[in-house]
């Protein structure tokens, strides 16, 4: 240890507020190439969805939007969102909300972080708040390939709504934006859930593959009729609502049934990740 | 450096326990470390020492009694007391993927004091004190052992700190870096910070603590300066001589035990015996004296007399 010479630095005795740990985690996040190559792959969907549509034209009448595509490019991000809806983008957000707190656990970085002191309620804020960020670029990165691509394959203009009516291409675009952000939440909510058990765990895998099971789950309880009075409780139930807001004028009833059961989702989950951690003992 | 004149010593804790579900791995310990002192929290493996110190940082919380923390209660206060704490917790953790000085950042960052304006230069610091600097932009997984250590202690230097909490801080360094940590203690000690170190080696941290506590199975059974330590475990005298017999006599008139005679020397208990009539009944027994000790006990005399075992593994 070489004989540095004393940096006098008076020690702050005041807070600041900053965004410096959210950007630091954020860095952390999309600095892993992990992180990025599933970004990557998200992207790829909507990719090779418009160029597999434009290759074998004529086969209308398909569920989900891939129909339409022909008609408007901006369709394809509608078909891709729509798509990766069950899976791809749960398992993103899985991913990354597993990993929040079990990863550091598992590395032995949350006993420095503590001991910072970064405060347990503040860590969890700041990692909640990084999942929400993630989410909604996930689900952005999604509707933005899809449209790029679609407008490059099939054009845009006007576009028909599922109520039939025509829309101008600004006010289809505006509506895939809502989408976007309406799934983004939706995603959300998923992550609070991702929170809470990663607060349970010091194997970030183990967590991820766990918030995935409660995804899939949710969306199997949703398909049994006999359970019909259990759907409109689960998250996954209103998630394919976004296709309201195609419709003129914009159905907003399941859209705002919807956006409640996620906020209640993530409020109840990101509470039970605080009861948890709060009272933890960091022996890892 | 705002230096820790509170009034009651740095790290105080009464009672302080911890139960994990069958096992008791510390057993309602009084420590004290007062200000100024370089502490050697000296046990075995499994002695409970890190489980101390993660109480002490509030990491986790103990079944049982209390501490107090440069003068305040924990972990009720551990927001505002903590960043007054440097530590090293159970060995270096980091993100191997970052450089070292980008794990520092994300350190720094997560400080809700720390000034960002400042920041690069208090990391660049603190990496040169620890002899990193050269190899600061080099990932962590690239680093070595030794390597890995120093980064862990340079997070305890982003920051001018009244305490700083070292567990096993010379863990995979070579004897060099040993040494060096032991120096970078003994200046940091005498730039006013108040510095608890633990170690299951005790020669190691023998020659920089002022102070001593010694964990075995849980409890505390020995604290206080190392001097007074030293003295409360059973002295050895040893007299150089060439008529050991007439001088093991005359020691056994005075009263020591435990006398032992070789050719050129006799070494005996001191007991209750005070050091100075010793040579004045050898003269005057007309032993010629060739030398005259008193041996000081090594820590690990002392834990050995404290314990009545080795310094191994405790389970």
């Amino acid at each position: 240890m070489s004989a540095a010479e004393l940096l006098v630095v008076e020690r702050p005795s005041r807070l600041r507020a900053s965004t410096r740990f959210l950007r630091s985690e954020l860095k952390i996040i999309f600095g892993r190439r992990r992180n990025i190559a599933g970004l990557g792959v998200l992207a790829a969907f909507p990719v090779i969805l418009a160029v597999s549509v434009r290759l074998s034209p004529g086969q209308g009448g398909d569920p989900n939007f891939i129909g339409s595509i022909t008609g408007n490019g901006l369709f394809v991000a509608f078909a891709a969102l729509a798509l990766e809806l069950p899976l791809f983008l749960p398992l993103a957000v899985s991913a990354i909300s597993g990993d929040s707190v079990a990863g550091e656990a598992n590395l032995g970085t949350l006993r420095y972080l503590l001991a910072v002191p970064a405060g347990r309620t503040r860590l969890l804020v700041i990692k909640y708040t990084a999942i929400v960020i993630f989410a909604l670029i996930a689900t952005l990165i999604v509707a933005l390939v899809g449209t790029i691509m679609g407008l490059a394959l099939f054009g845009g203009g006007d576009m028909t709504l599922l109520s039939g009516t025509q829309a101008s291409m600004a006010d289809g675009v505006w509506r895939l934006f809502l989408s976007s952000l309406y799934l983004a939440a939706q995603f959300s909510a998923l992550g609070a859930i991702g929170l809470f058990i990663s607060t349970l765990t010091e194997q970030p895998i183990g967590a991820t593959i766990a918030v995935l099971l409660v995804n899939v789950l949710m969306f199997i309880l949703g398909t049994i009729s006999q359970l019909d009075w259990l759907h409109p409780w689960l998250l996954t139930y209103w998630w394919t609502a976004f296709g309201d807001l195609l419709r003129d004028p914009m159905a907003t009833e399941s859209i705002q049934r919807g956006l409640i059961t996620a906020l209640v989702y993530a409020g109840v989950f990101w509470l039970a990740a605080w009861a948890r951690l709060s009272t933890k003992d960091i022996s890892s | 450096m705002t230096s820790a004149l509170a009034d009651s010593p740095p790290i105080v804790s009464s009672g302080l326990t911890k139960r994990f579900r069958r096992q008791i791995a510390v057993d309602s310990i009084d420590l004290e470390v007062p200000a100024g002192a370089v502490y050697g929290f000296l046990g075995p493996n499994g002695s409970g020492k890190t489980t101390t110190i993660r109480m002490l940082l509030g990491l986790i919380s103990p079944t049982a009694g209390e501490i107090s923390l440069l003068g305040v209660q924990m972990p009720t206060a551990a927001r505002d007391v903590l960043r007054r704490v440097g530590s090293l917790v159970e060995g270096p953790a980091f993100h191997p993927y970052l450089s070292g000085r980008a794990n520092l950042g994300r350190l720094d960052a997560a400080d809700r004091y720390s000034d960002p304006r400042t920041s690069r230069k208090r990391i660049d610091a603190a990496l040169d004190r620890v002899g990193l600097l050269a190899a600061a932009s080099k990932r962590y997984r690239a680093y070595s052992l030794g390597m890995r250590q120093r980064l862990a202690i340079a997070t305890s230097l982003l920051m001018p700190r009244d305490l700083l909490v070292l567990d096993e801080p010379t863990n995979g360094l070579d004897p060099q870096g040993t040494r060096e940590v032991r120096h970078l203690i003994s200046d940091l000690a005498s730039e006013g910070a108040t510095v608890l170190v633990s170690s299951h080696l005790l020669a190691e941290v023998e020659q920089i603590c002022t102070h001593v506590g010694v964990m075995y199975e849980g409890r505390l059974v020995a604290q206080g300066p190392l001097s007074e330590l030293r003295a409360s475990t059973v002295q050895t005298v040893r007299v150089d001589t060439d008529r050991p017999e007439d001088a093991a006599r005359v020691l056994a008139e005075l009263g020591l035990s435990e006398i032992a005679s070789s050719t050129g020397y006799v070494t005996a208990t001191l007991g209750d015996v005070a050091v100075e009539k010793i040579m004045p009944n050898l003269v005057n027994a007309c032993v010629p004296v060739l030398g005259f000790a008193v041996l000081q006990p090594s820590l690990e005399d002392v834990f050995v007399s404290l314990t009545g075992e080795g310094f191994d593994v405790s389970g």
